[in-house]
């Protein structure tokens, strides 16, 4: 608040150099000669032939080089590094490069890629049993695109090597991530690496896989010069070339029988970019949710993450959930509206409960709070009067629209990730003066978990606040309570350290230097996830979503005001009540900006066309719509007080609600891509008028009995829409 | 020497006291006040004048000293954020930005108060879309805008008079 915070780009460091990287033009090729401008003796050059071990980087594979040695893969693939005492001469040094490159046919198109790096499936039931017997089978494919995660504080680090060790420290999610990518492009000991996180300008993912790659390059730079290296990208960089969300496809065929949904087949691809680095995981988180909410006793799930020459996709709140989320409730809306039932209604009738399968033939053990939210909603809102008032509406230049959506969010690591990767530690520390110091190894990005972590303990010790000390995680000091991510530092790791201070409390002695530490335990209700068949407990539990919104559109210019939004949330219980609020407001704005304005692309050479604020629109406080943000109570009985994982849901639930109101207004037949922006609801409004009368449900496929055949035909919904006006 | 530097570089006034920037008139003013006065509550978003992180305040107009050339600035009154923070005006938004939640990373915030105070400079009792537009040109990824909205108001409540 007063400004003094240090973030990474706010240190000084004695004989501090600066890092800036070269990166690819060329989306992919082979390095045939690297033509170097003359250099002063004071630029160092860093490329692959510096690293002293492994020219990968270690994030869940070990695939991404370091500095491209032979081969690019997409436009921004790091070459080499200028190294040297003056920002401004190192950027025209860089500009009088010279690579030679030798061009390779470049793939952008997930669906036209051969190289398949992840591929799962699962299901159960009678799938096809349930298809010959259907009433009706609907089919469609959805789209969802880029994004970016947008921090205001640009990806930066700074290396700094000592003789007997190596250090890097700055912006970051997960610094044991970081530690690890290092010991292993270092080839070092583990007690030879330290990694500390300095005040992180927000993450949202954004923070969790590159700052692995950054810290390598600098480390690699600062063991060749011996001098501190920093380098702190500028925004177009950033944009340009570091991880953003997974653009996906989604295809949805689904069997209803006696207006219920009888089986889902579901085909989920996701374009991973040029390297592997976090796919595996998002594409799980994705694929898991891909039925949403909805009991589906016959259900047959495919996914794919598939490399193209674009800039590798990672880690973005909602990690996966927010692509299949939105094509379930959009499905789900679409095949309501065809059955001429209200959406919330149809849904409504086919949720999950307490008890049920998961999708994963998991149970959800706890509570499903969906019936109370959407409740809740219907108070706040006026849902289910709007959407029955505004479907009476005139087709006048202006019109309104309301839209819902329920999601959910699987809280901490998927699978057995915690058990049997993360192993979580974290430690209390009483120090003479009765001061408790947290040691755990999650960073604060924003998202206040230093503030929870401290009342927790607090609390537990029925101590005051100000007697608890939680610094940012040195990896020196703290041990590994794993990464700053999957919305599990509060509910995990928080409640390690409830633990550990219960422990505490019983031994307390005034005066004494102690300390407890506390090991994770799997809980034991969890059936074990059998990654082969992709089958058990993929989540230890769930929180709910309800999400609304409400929106004037004006069809002459195609910008929709969001008069009203509104979501609903069961995190369990709120620890820090405004703390959560605000996790849930921020979420629900980058949904918003997803939903609608967000758009980047690339161009047909592969280059990202927007890398600016000025090109890559987020919302600004006058786009702000009335929100409303609301807690219900539900407690977790293994979380800390009752807690789940929050941080990561408010962002799901927003495009379905969003797109399902745009709808209404529009009036137009359906929708089915994120973002969608002024300019596509004016594409579509103004599209192929001659068209203007079709049926709004021909994309439904014939009746079985109409048809008098024993299956139900498919018909695509590919472009099928009717055009309006 | 002293003569030298009475002659030499761009005078301005930084926080309320004379001063002399020895960069090219060209600098941006971002650079000079981080760089030069080693003043890092400015922050830098993105150079191009889009996300108002690095929000002064020069002759108590809002700008964003990313795009301001510091030789432009000869005579004039900057204030950042670390001479904003002794006033009275500070003390009264750090308690309404604290009490609702309104900080989350930090890193728009600097700019944000500052842009706070030159909303509630023209207007002292501003409405929800005055408040919204004079928070527009400062980019926060974090709160959404709702507690920060939820701050500006209750500052404008509590500090009656001071604006
Ligand atoms: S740094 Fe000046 S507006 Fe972003
Ligand atoms: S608090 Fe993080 S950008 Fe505003």
């Amino acid at each position: 608040m007063r400004g003094e915070a240090l973030y990474v780009d706010d240190l000084l460091i004695d004989g501090l150099l600066y890092g800036r990287l070269l990166h690819s033009e060329r989306p992919h090729a082979r390095i045939l000669a690297v033509r170097l401008p003359s250099l002063p003796p004071t630029v160092t050059v860093v490329d692959w032939q510096d690293v002293p071990a492994q020219n990968q980087i270690h994030i869940v594979q070990d695939d991404m080089p370091i500095f491209a040695k032979d081969e690019v893969e997409y436009v921004g693939d790091v070459i080499l590094m200028l190294v040297g005492p003056d920002e401004q001469q190192l950027e025209d040094l860089l500009s009088q490069v010279r690579i030679d490159y030798q061009d390779h046919e470049p793939v952008f198109d997930p669906e036209q890629s051969q190289q398949i790096f992840f591929d799962y499936h699962y299901g159960h039931g009678e799938v096809e049993q349930a298809f010959a017997e259907a009433d009706h089978i609907f089919s469609e494919t959805f789209h969802t695109g880029l994004q970016e995660q947008a921090y205001l504080e640009p990806n930066g680090l700074i290396a700094v090597p000592t003789t007997r060790k190596m250090t890097v420290r700055g912006s970051m999610q997960c610094p044991y991530y970081v530690k690890t990518a290092l010991v292993k492009a270092l080839g070092k000991a583990a007690e030879q690496v330290q990694v500390v996180q300095d005040v992180t300008g927000g993450g949202f993912g954004g923070k969790e896989d590159y700052p692995s790659v950054l810290a390598c390059q600098l480390a690699v730079a600062a063991l060749k010069t011996g001098k501190p290296v920093k380098c702190v990208l500028n925004r177009r960089e950033d944009m340009a070339t570091t991880s953003k969300r997974h653009p996906s496809r989604c295809h949805y065929k689904v069997a209803v029988k006696d207006g219920l949904v009888t089986a889902m087949d579901i085909d989920v691809l996701m374009d991973s970019g040029a390297y592997t680095t976090l796919s595996p995981v998002v594409l799980q988180r994705g694929i898991i949710g891909a039925p949403g909410v909805y009991n589906t006793a016959n259900l047959r799930v495919h996914g794919q993450a598939r490399k193209t020459n674009t800039v590798p996709n990672g880690a973005f709140r909602g990690f996966g959930a927010p692509q299949t989320f939105f094509a379930v409730e959009m499905m789900m809306s679409h095949i309501a509206v065809a059955l001429k039932q209200e959406p919330l209604a149809f849904k409504a009738r086919q949720l999950v409960a307490q008890g049920d399968m998961t999708s994963t033939e998991g149970r959800y053990h706890f509570n499903v709070s969906l019936p109370e939210l959407i409740q809740r909603a219907e108070e706040l809102s006026h849902y289910r009067e709007k959407r029955q008032a505004y479907a009476r509406q005139s087709e006048a230049r202006y019109r309104k629209g309301i839209g819902l959506s329920l999601i959910y969010h699987g809280c901490g690591f998927t699978g057995n990730s915690e058990r049997d990767f993360i192993k979580a530690v974290v430690k209390l520390k009483k120090r003479r003066d009765d001061r408790v110091e947290v040691l755990a190894s999650n960073a604060d990005i924003g998202q206040g978990i230093k503030t929870t972590f401290a009342k927790i303990v607090a609390d537990q010790l029925a101590i005051p606040l100000d007697q608890i000390i939680v610094n940012n995680p040195d990896t020196d000091l703290v041990p590994d309570s794993g990464p700053t991510v999957a919305s599990r530092s509060l509910m995990t790791v928080g409640q390690l350290l409830a633990q550990a201070a219960a422990k505490l409390k019983q031994v307390w002695e005034p005066g004494k230097e102690q300390e407890i530490e506390e090991q994770y335990q799997h809980p034991e209700y969890m059936i074990p996830f059998d990654m082969e068949r992709f089958a058990g407990d993929a989540y230890p539990t769930y929180s709910w979503a309800v999400s609304v919104v409400e929106l004037e559109l004006d069809r002459l210019t195609g910008t929709a005001d969001i008069s009203g939004a509104w979501g609903i949330f069961d995190v369990g219980v709120p620890i820090d009540y405004n703390i959560v609020q605000g996790q849930m407001q921020g979420g629900f704005l980058q949904g918003l900006g997803y939903s609608c304005m967000e758009h980047l692309a690339y161009s047909p050479a592969g280059v990202p066309q927007q890398t600016s604020f000025t090109d890559y629109i987020i919302p600004t406080a006058a786009d702000v719509p009335n929100l409303v943000t609301d807690l219900i109570n539900n407690p977790f009985s293994h979380g800390p007080y009752g807690a789940k994982g929050a941080g990561e849901m408010p962002m799901v639930g927003v495009a379905p609600a969003y797109l399902e109101a745009l709808e209404q207004a529009m009036n137009c037949g359906r929708l089915e891509h994120v973002p969608f922006t002024a300019e596509d609801v004016l594409d579509r409004l103004g599209a192929d008028p001659d068209r203007q009368q079709a049926e709004p449900d021909t994309w439904v496929s014939r009746e079985r009995k109409a048809a008098g055949k024993p299956a139900a035909q498919v018909k695509s919904a590919g472009g099928g829409d009717p055009a309006c006006r | 020497m002293q003569m030298m530097n009475e002659q030499t570089g761009i005078p301005f006034i930084l926080n309320g006291r004379p001063v002399r920037s020895l960069s090219a008139p060209g600098t941006r003013l971002l650079e000079v006040l981080r760089d030069e006065f080693h003043l890092t509550g400015t922050k830098c978003g993105c150079k191009e004048g889009e996300c108002g992180a690095c929000s002064v305040l020069i002759n108590g107009r809002l700008v964003t000293s990313c795009l301001i050339a510091v030789g432009s600035i000869a005579q004039q009154a900057v204030l950042t954020i670390e001479g904003y923070r002794e006033t009275e005006r500070f003390a009264v938004l750090d308690a309404a930005f604290a009490d609702m939640a309104a900080v989350q990373c930090g890193f728009c915030t600097p700019g944000m108060v500052l842009a706070t105070e030159a909303l509630l400079s023209e207007h002292p009792h501003p409405s929800a879309e005055e408040i919204r537009q004079g928070l527009s040109g400062n980019l926060c990824r974090c709160t959404g805008y709702q507690a920060l909205i939820q701050a500006v108001r209750t500052a404008a409540q509590r500090g009656a008079g001071l604006w």
